[in-house]
């Protein structure tokens, strides 16, 4: 239940911690006085959390208490951290991207009347996100779950006048809440399993000899659900088919929250936390494949449906949810592979060193979108674009490193080699799953491709697009550091800073590289050669385009289950309980009512205080007059 | 004199100065302001208070009459303190957004209530437990007959079913407090006092199925005063009627008197009953009709006061799952719950008060778009609402957390009994929760404003209580073991062996 006592640095974590906190309660509380500063105080609290991680990737491994929650005897729950290379090295992706999403909004959102508040939702979004990093134990970790949540529904909303960004936030949180209904039980039977101690460090040694150890032999359909509960958090905050329907529609938030909310952070959150908690799937073989197979049909899906997309920010969606899917695939790849082979999986994960390479690509795809948005006087769709080439040309530089990035360019991409150790993974432990993979990377490369193509070749299709001039110096600062992380990610040497990136199945089989090579070329060529120079799309498949008609099949689920089972259940209550114990009072009360109007002349107070007078005779009868009689 | 019987006192004398003709509103919050100050100082005090105390802190009591004994006596535990401090921070918020066009009836009424309920928390004798509740009760019908909402002949029917609901399930509470009464009696003396009523339970415990008898009376008589299904079909039309302070109060404060009374009387006192497998099958059963079928009633409504009147019933449910499940972490963690649902509530009713008066109508479809206009408003609405669904860092959390994991842990085993599978339900009532609250925000605050609805943000005074209920929320949410460390062991005898 204790995790080991370590007094060095519960300090720098705890600051990390409230750090935002402070500052999106103080914005909340006095942004009436404080106005500009507000966005100042923003930016300086997360270019400070960015420091702090840095000074934390030198910390030693540890477990300090942060702060107290709520303890009874020998139960407690509190938020303690878990200092280690995984959380080190999301705190570093969290941060740093961060603070450029920070710096890139104050252009953005220059002339947004709800400035103020944005940076306020950014900092109460830092401090969830911190804590979920940081989060020692699953109760922690189920807290700030719930506040990602919250701040990703506040941004979403941002602009809550337009109807359908009001939708999106509330579908978000309530989609999220799904996910959590079966994170939440998970939860619970791990707790009641391992003896009420839900500490990362706690349930692996219970899972390695403890209480666990022996459940996963003797009760398998138990330990598979706990697993498939956990796992089901995940599939809320990670868009997992079938809850995927939130993220596209998330992007009616602003675009710098879609770069680091919906793209490399709190949606790569559900991956985090199944890293974290692989122990508990790799006790199950069977939740195992189930996860791997949900990755691998959410990539494939995905994929598909960014194939006909004409939104850039809902490319750029689809593209995310697909590379989640590659990640939770690998999550359960791996812990098939660890449990049949019976030996611990190495330092590095592949499903973590694809969230790293995501996350920094990713982010920057989404920021330049948000630059070409904004040059292009808040015009989303790429056939309104073309030629942005040549007027925005450092967008487009770091537009085309991160597509190759994403597409997974061999051998000077960072993509290229996270894809591999994943598609590496999937060939030895599942060899259908091995083959989804590679399909979908052709297909990234194809709906990339075609993105690209559309939008920075050719000649400008509109008025905006013609008049459209690169980004101010602050929107571009972001891109292009975000461009040399993504290309400096692929060194050696950056890798040795985050620890966690090295994978362990960097070497490849041959037939691995080769697929994906080949599916590079024929996704990229088909996409350059069906696109080049066409002013509209010459593919037309409405399944693709239609999502797969997701929104529509759920639009039905929910009115007949839920809002016609309201009303149905409604009426019956309305019927039974209140005609049955209600109605017959009521009969009794007009009876004594017409009698009280003979008496009183038909005042409430009249009947009010008889009322009184009637209970206290009735408490005098009963406690004086009744006893006495009995003796 | 014990500063508890001040507290009680308090408000009576305000109420009665206001009837006498002392200026209402001043006299009033006046009144609150100190109740509240006192109430802080006895938090503060009362681990020195209670040190080395098994039983009550603060207590006095003074004989009324010597057989059958009632005493009026007064103590304070843990439990105790936090519903009083409740009581004392949602009267004043309740008297302070009376406007200034209301008659002096709000305030005196408000003061009863307040008055009643500290009186039936606070004191250790049964009979006056019972009576003060009842002294709430009467103020609590006639507001809700003379000045509700709606139509003269709309509120005169619900004030009558409310009365006839709760007047009936008092007289089947009474009934069962004084079969409890009449068994501990020993020697031809009937006592009403609680510790003594403790003492002898613990030296003679009744058998297990008399036990179970009355406790399944009691759950009855204290369950039909805080709507547990089926016998909650007098408290949506009667919250959504009531003026605001009476609605505040009702619902935030003195329904949970019943909870109470089943936590001071029916546990302690029938610890085996209440584990009795029919018992607490039938409560799992009632709860859950809370939590499921009222759940979907909520989801159903388009009133925005029927939305939270329903939803307080609902609520109710898990206090109670917490109370079915006996163990010590679910006992705390319901009342916990207690207090954040109680200071919830009454915050949104509250701003759902207000949104009547200046807009005229509280119907759904009607609204839109406030949160452009009244931007304060909104940020205090969406405290009520998100801790009312459970969000973490807002009170209501820490409480369903604990009942849950408190119900859920039967540790080491790999299966699910009851209990665990009433958790599994009732956490689908959260997903549930989240969907009616975040369609009501949508419709009131997104989106663009209908013709001819417009409000402002309430004046900085007007907010005051509001801001004040928010930051409690807030506060116990992110620091819980403020209000747990004031229940130390009190529970723990409460808890079956």
């Amino acid at each position: 239940m204790t995790p080991p006592a370590q007094e060095t640095s519960a300090s720098l974590p705890t600051l990390l911690l409230l750090l935002p906190f402070l500052t999106a309660l103080s914005i909340l509380i006095g942004h009436k006085l404080l106005k500009g500063a507000s966005v100042v105080l923003s930016i300086a609290s997360a270019a400070l959390c960015f420091v702090i991680s840095l000074m934390l990737l030198d910390a030693r491994d540890s477990a300090p208490i942060l702060l107290p929650f709520i303890e009874i005897g020998k139960f407690r729950i509190a938020l303690d951290a878990l200092i280690d290379q995984q959380s080190r090295g999301m705190m570093f992706i969290v941060t740093s991207i961060g603070l450029l999403v920070h710096l890139f909004s104050l252009g953005y959102m220059k002339d947004d009347e709800g400035k103020v508040r944005f940076f306020g939702s950014l900092s109460l979004f830092m401090f969830s996100m911190t804590g979920i990093v940081l989060a020692g134990n699953l109760f922690m970790m189920f807290i700030f779950w719930e506040l990602v949540g919250l701040s990703s529904y506040l941004l979403i909303g941002h602009w809550f006048e337009k109807p359908s960004a009001a939708e999106a936030c509330k579908k978000a949180f309530l989609t999220n809440r799904i996910g959590d209904f079966g994170f939440m039980i998970g939860i619970l039977m791990l707790f009641m399993a391992n003896h009420g101690d839900v500490s990362f460090i706690g349930l692996k040694s219970g899972f390695a000899e403890g209480p666990l150890h022996e459940m996963t032999q003797t009760h398998t359909t138990f330990m598979m659900l706990a697993a498939l509960g956990i796992f089901m958090g995940a599939v809320g905050k990670s868009a997992q088919f079938p809850l995927h329907v939130w993220l596209p529609d998330a992007m009616e938030g602003p675009t710098p929250v879609s770069a680091l909310i919906h793209a490399a952070t709190m949606v790569a959150a559900g991956v985090f936390m199944l890293v974290r908690c692989s122990f508990v799937i790799e006790a199950s073989p069977d939740a195992a494949t189930i996860i791997a197979w949900i990755g691998g049909l959410t990539a494939l899906m995905a994929a598909l449906m960014a194939t006909q997309q004409n939104d850039i920010k809902r490319v750029l969606a689809y593209s995310t949810l697909s590379q989640l899917g590659y990640m939770v695939m690998a999550v359960g790849l791996l812990a098939i592979q660890v449990s049949v082979s019976h030996h611990e999986a190495g330092p590095g994960h592949p499903a973590m060193f694809h969230l790293y390479t995501h996350a920094f690509f990713k982010a920057m795809l989404f920021l330049g979108s948000g630059a070409i948005i904004y040059a292009c006087h808040h015009e989303q769709n790429i056939w309104k674009m073309g030629g942005l080439m040549k007027h925005m040309p450092v967008t487009f530089a770091t537009f085309a490193i991160g597509t190759a990035s994403l597409m997974g360019v061999p051998f000077i991409t960072s993509g290229f080699w996270s894809k591999e150790s994943i598609l590496g993974v999937g060939f030895e432990a599942c060899r259908p799953l091995f083959w989804v993979g590679v399909f979908t990377a052709m297909l990234t490369a194809f709906y990339m491709t075609r993105m690209f193509v559309i939008t920075f070749l050719g000649k400008p299709r509109t008025e905006n697009a013609h008049h459209a001039v690169e980004a101010p110096i602050i929107m571009v600062l972001p891109l292009v550091v975000l461009a040399a992380l993504t290309v400096l990610s692929t060194f050696e040497s950056f890798n040795r800073l985050l620890a966690a990136m090295i994978p362990n199945h960097a070497e490849g089989h041959p037939t691995v590289m080769i697929a994906s090579i080949a599916a590079l070329i024929i996704g990229s060529g088909a996409g350059f050669f069906l696109y080049k120079g066409k002013d509209s799309d010459p593919l037309n498949i409405k399944l693709f385009a239609n999502k797969f008609y997701f929104d529509e099949i759920y639009a039905v689920i929910v009115k007949v289950l839920q809002d016609q089972l309201a009303w149905v259940v409604t009426g019956l209550e309305r019927m039974f309980v209140d005609g049955i114990v209600a109605r017959l009072p009521a009969f009794i009360a007009v009876r004594l009512g017409s009698a009280a109007r003979v008496l009183t002349g038909g005042h409430l107070q009249a009947y009010t205080f008889l009322l009184g007078a009637g209970v206290l005779m009735v408490i005098y009868l009963v406690v004086f007059v009744l006893p006495q009689l009995g003796h | 004199m014990s500063p508890l019987e001040i507290v009680i006192l308090l408000p009576l004398l305000a109420a009665l100065a206001i009837w006498l003709g002392a200026p209402a509103r001043a006299t009033s919050v006046g009144a609150a302001v100190i109740n509240l100050l006192i109430v802080l100082g006895l938090v503060f005090g009362f681990q020195a208070a209670s040190a080395g105390k098994a039983g009550f802190a603060f207590e006095s009591a003074r004989i009324v009459l010597d057989n059958p004994a009632i005493t009026f006596g007064v103590g304070a535990d843990g439990v105790a303190l936090i519903l009083t401090l409740l009581t004392s921070l949602v009267t004043l918020a309740a008297v302070w957004q009376i406007g200034d066009d209301k008659p002096g009836i709000y305030h005196i009424s408000s003061l009863l209530i307040a008055a009643g309920a500290l009186g039936a928390f606070l004191s250790t004798d049964v009979f006056f437990l019972y009576a003060f509740h009842e002294l709430a009760l009467i103020p609590t019908f006639l507001m809700i007959g003379l000045y509700g909402h709606g139509e003269p002949e709309h509120r005169k029917a619900v004030a009558w079913k409310t009365t006839i609901y709760l007047g009936a399930g008092s007289l089947v509470l009474l009934a069962g407090l004084m079969w409890l009464v009449l068994e501990f009696s020993g020697g031809g003396k009937l006592t009403f006092d609680l510790q003594a009523l403790r003492a002898q339970a613990a030296l003679t415990p009744l058998p297990v199925e008399k036990q179970a008898q009355i406790f399944f009376v009691l759950l009855l008589g204290f369950g039909t005063l805080v709507s547990l299904f089926p016998l909650h079909s007098w408290a949506a039309p009667a919250y959504a009627t009531a003026p605001t302070p009476v609605a505040m109060l009702h619902s935030g404060v003195l329904k949970k008197f019943g909870l109470y009374g089943l936590l001071r009387i029916a546990l302690p006192l029938l610890p085996q009953g209440a584990q009795v497998a029919w018992v607490q099958e039938t409560l799992l059963f009632m709860l859950l009709g809370n939590i499921l079928v009222i759940g979907l009633v909520t989801i159903n409504q388009k009133r925005l006061d029927d939305v939270l009147a329903n939803s307080s019933v609902m609520h109710m449910g898990y206090i109670f799952l917490g109370l079915a499940a006996g163990t010590e972490i679910a006992l705390r963690g319901a009342v916990l719950l207690m207090f954040a649902h109680g200071v919830s509530i009454a915050l949104l009713f509250a701003l759902a008060g207000r949104m009547r008066n200046q807009l005229g109508t509280l119907e759904l479809n009607k609204l839109g778009g406030l949160g452009e206009h009244a931007p304060a408003f909104t940020v205090l609405f969406a405290f009520g609402a998100f801790a009312s669904i459970g969000l973490p860092g807002l009170a209501n959390f820490a409480g369903e957390v604990m009942v849950f994991v408190g119900s859920f842990m039967n540790y080491g085993s790999a299966s699910f009994g009851a209990l665990q599978w009433a958790v599994v339900v009732s956490l689908w009532g959260v997903v549930m929760s989240a969907v009616y609250m975040l369609r009501a925000c949508r419709n009131i605050f997104h989106g663009s404003a209908m013709t001819g609805l417009f409000m402002r943000d309430p004046a900085l005074s007007q907010r005051l209580p509001l801001i004040m209920l928010a930051a409690v929320l807030l506060i116990v949410g992110c620091c819980p073991w403020l209000l747990l460390n004031l229940l130390k062991s009190d529970l723990a005898a409460v808890v079956a062996p």
